[in-house]
């Protein structure tokens, strides 16, 4: 392997230099990924990181970022590769005014890497002066079965054929990452050629770090009740809890809103940022907002 | 979430024994475990070290769980294992049939609740009228009972195999369930289409030389929209829901033109995720890897309280894109009826279309007097019955057309009289 991540404390310290704040087990199973060459697939609630960890990767390793977006219905003309068929066509008009006659050259010449469009995978798979590219595959839950049983294809030998061409191998495997919100379950035979790793929401200590990266120009004392806020808030019974993104947005808000610490009133006109369900706004109306910071103040020990 | 404290890590070189020995222990706790991933777990705890527990715990985790479900089991065997590989052994003897052996093989309480007086719900005066008249209601009486106390029973379908019920089960198999297609954005060749294929016509041209003889046309691809069904499988229910979970058994394994991807859920007094189970080919084989995944078979019924997991942990992972929710019960709950108000209308809010089929409605004099059927009557966009094949097959009726309401709108003029 061509990375110099050495152990699990160096990985998490280069995670953290990208500001992206995790914890020992996902450094653990990052470090594991990247020393063993295996995929990592990443599953977990919405907004929690899983997408930035390949970004973070990737920038930290100084590599290329491939990302292939996954949607039912995703075809290998648009997850691998494709003709440039227009281009093609001008090649052989200007070939046929300028008198070109040698059919087999001209063949050889119109289906050259020159016509080729490259997708994700097809561009995880080519050479890189940098080194092997981050190849970030979200939401694979999304496509279907037959695309997952390509992908268990192409990630298992890392080439993909293509007929006029002869096959792509990649000199060294990409990282790959692999995202799933669990809309269904991935088969196991793919899982199997991974690490697996949830990702949970983080605690305290760890979700105060990260806006503390993040969000640098929120004061200490605000960071600690937006935080302690919204961890409460995760403890009661809502429809979509409020993710690691939406924390950040919500300091964001607040900042702009000049807000200096919270009370019930800026909760109620900013809970729009953390909370994207009238069900779960209508339950924080009146006096439960007040209640929950008043619990979350309590829990974190912070003086009212 | 884990406990770290007391885990002393052998130091000794035994290590691919001691994992190999831990791969099977998780295996017995039922985690899919094979050769290729002890391998991987031997070749990652070389890599990683012995340095930390915690890190020792990451990494054979990573390489053995695979699912957000087994990591509870994991951590448990991990603890109970690396304290003392023997102990476990022990524990894993006494615990099995700690886990199945709980439940009391407790019969339903037959006909001590009367089926009237479920489906009536509080107007126990007109019970009497209700079954004299009725010459059919005393049959179903005993199946129409509920008991709150949630039944641990794994369920035997062998039992299931009577004449009649296999003849039924074939006709269920075949019953196509049509569904209205849904316009796409992305396109697709056609012959017939109205928008240029530009890309294609190039294509073609490539074939004849560079010369351009016909245009290509597309047209908009169609899709299919997801189909979620909850199966109510409490006591109750207990003569329907079998022949239902045939019928998903049908449409989830059906080819070509149907659902996208059908989605199976059993609840009674908690909810289950059975879609991976439905999906064998073979029908029996399917039903009872469902029947053992649901623990709640024949126990009581929980419909808020199930409806509520529902929303909370599948219904933005699953209700996408036009999904279409098949929620088959009787509606007799014993949850607080405000709650199941706001689940259903949190339910019907996320689905393209909830329809309900409910087998009670096979009686003429059904009226909807239960609570818990008349806070869920108003957040339904169709009710039918689903007592018996004929049924099931009008169900096609209700998914083609986009206005269908079944009886909803016969009974809810019920309801306001009422």
């Amino acid at each position: 392997m061509t990375t110099d991540i050495t152990s699990i404390d160096a990985t998490q310290e280069m995670l953290e230099q990208q500001n992206y704040i995790c914890g020992r087990a996902l450094a653990t199973v990052v470090f594991l990924a990247l020393k063993l060459n295996r995929p990592l697939f990443l599953e977990g609630e919405a907004g929690v990181g899983k997408t930035e960890i390949a970004k973070a990767i990737s920038a930290a390793l100084g590599r290329r970022l491939i990302r292939l977006q996954c949607y039912e219905g995703l075809d290998a003309s648009s997850a691998v590769y494709e003709w440039n068929f227009p281009a093609q066509m001008v090649a052989i008009r200007t070939a046929e005014a300028e008198g070109v006659e040698d059919r087999d050259e001209l063949k050889t010449e119109v289906f050259s890497e020159e016509f080729l469009i490259r997708r994700p995978l097809l561009e995880a798979m080519s050479p890189h002066v940098e080194g092997p590219p981050v190849l970030l595959i979200d939401e694979l839950d999304r496509t279907d079965e037959p695309f997952e049983a390509f992908l268990l294809e192409a990630l298992s030998d890392f080439q993909v054929t293509i007929p006029e061409l002869g096959t792509i191998r990649a000199p060294e495997p990409p990282i790959v990452i692999i995202t799933s919100n669990r809309t269904r379950e991935v088969h196991d035979a793919l899982k199997r050629r991974c690490l697996y790793h949830w990702v949970d929401y983080p605690d305290f200590e760890r979700e105060l770090e990260i806006l503390h990266a993040r969000v640098p120009e929120a004061s200490e004392s605000l960071s600690r009740e937006i935080v302690a806020f919204v961890q409460q808030l995760r403890t009661e019974d809502l429809f979509k809890k409020p993710g690691v993104a939406e924390t950040i947005d919500w300091a964001k808000c607040l900042l702009a809103l000049d807000a200096v610490q919270l009370s019930p009133q800026v909760i109620a006109d900013t809970l729009g940022a953390i909370l994207k369900y009238q069900d779960d706004i209508a339950k924080l109306q009146g006096s439960e907002a007040a209640r929950v910071l008043a619990e979350a103040k309590a829990s974190a020990g912070m003086a009212d | 979430m884990v406990q770290f404290a007391d885990l002393p890590v052998p130091a000794d070189g035994k290590f691919v024994a001691n994992i190999t020995h831990f791969a099977r222990a998780l295996r017995k706790a039922g985690l899919p475990v094979g050769t290729g991933r002890v391998m991987d777990a031997i070749r990652a705890v070389q890599v990683a070290g012995f340095t930390d527990k915690r890190d020792f715990f990451w990494t054979l985790h990573a390489c053995f769980v695979s699912r957000p479900e087994h990591r509870l089991v994991f951590a448990q065997v991990f603890r109970l294992y690396w304290r003392d590989p023997q102990y476990l052994e022990h524990m894993m003897a006494l615990m099995l049939p700690a886990i199945r052996g709980v439940q009391q093989e407790r019969p339903a309480e037959a006909a001590e609740k009367r089926a009237a007086e479920a489906l009536l719900d509080g107007a126990e005066a007109e019970v009497p009228e209700q079954a004299e008249e009725d010459g059919t209601g005393i049959e179903v009486d005993a199946s129409l009972t509920y008991s709150g106390q949630e039944v641990l029973k794994s369920l035997d379908f062998e039992q299931m195999s009577t004449a009649e019920m296999a003849e039924a089960k074939r006709m269920i198999a075949r019953i196509a369930l049509p569904v209205k297609p849904l316009a796409s954005r992305r396109t697709a060749p056609s012959a017939r289409g109205r928008i240029a294929d530009w890309r294609g016509t190039m294509r073609k041209a490539m074939r004849s030389g560079g010369e351009i003889r016909a245009l290509s046309m597309q047209q908009r691809r169609i899709r299919w929209p997801n189909l979620v069904a909850l199966c109510d499988i409490s006591g109750s229910m207990s003569a329907y829901s079998r022949a239902v979970l045939h019928f998903l058994h049908a449409a989830s394994n059906a080819r070509g033109a149907g659902w996208a991807q059908v989605h199976s859920f059993t609840f009674g007094t908690r909810l289950t995720n059975i879609t991976r189970h439905l999906k064998q080919r073979d029908v029996d084989a399917a039903l009872a890897a469902a029947g053992a995944e649901a623990q709640d078979w024949e126990g009581g019924t929980r419909i808020g309280e199930c409806l509520h997991a529902f929303n909370r942990d599948w219904s933005r992972r699953v209700l996408g894109q036009g999904a279409v929710v098949l929620l088959i019960t009787d509606g007799l709950d014993r949850d607080a009826p405000e709650r199941l108000s706001a689940e259903m209308q949190r339910l019907q809010l996320s689905a393209k279309k909830v329809i309900w089929l409910n087998p009670l409605l096979r009686w003429d004099g059904f009226a909807p007097k239960a609570r818990g059927i008349r806070e869920m009557l108003p957040n339904v966009d169709s009710f039918r019955a689903g007592h018996n094949i004929a049924s099931l097959e009008a169900l096609a009726d209700a998914l083609t057309r986009p206005d269908d309401m079944g009886e909803k709108a016969r009974l809810m003029a019920m309801m306001g009289e009422a």
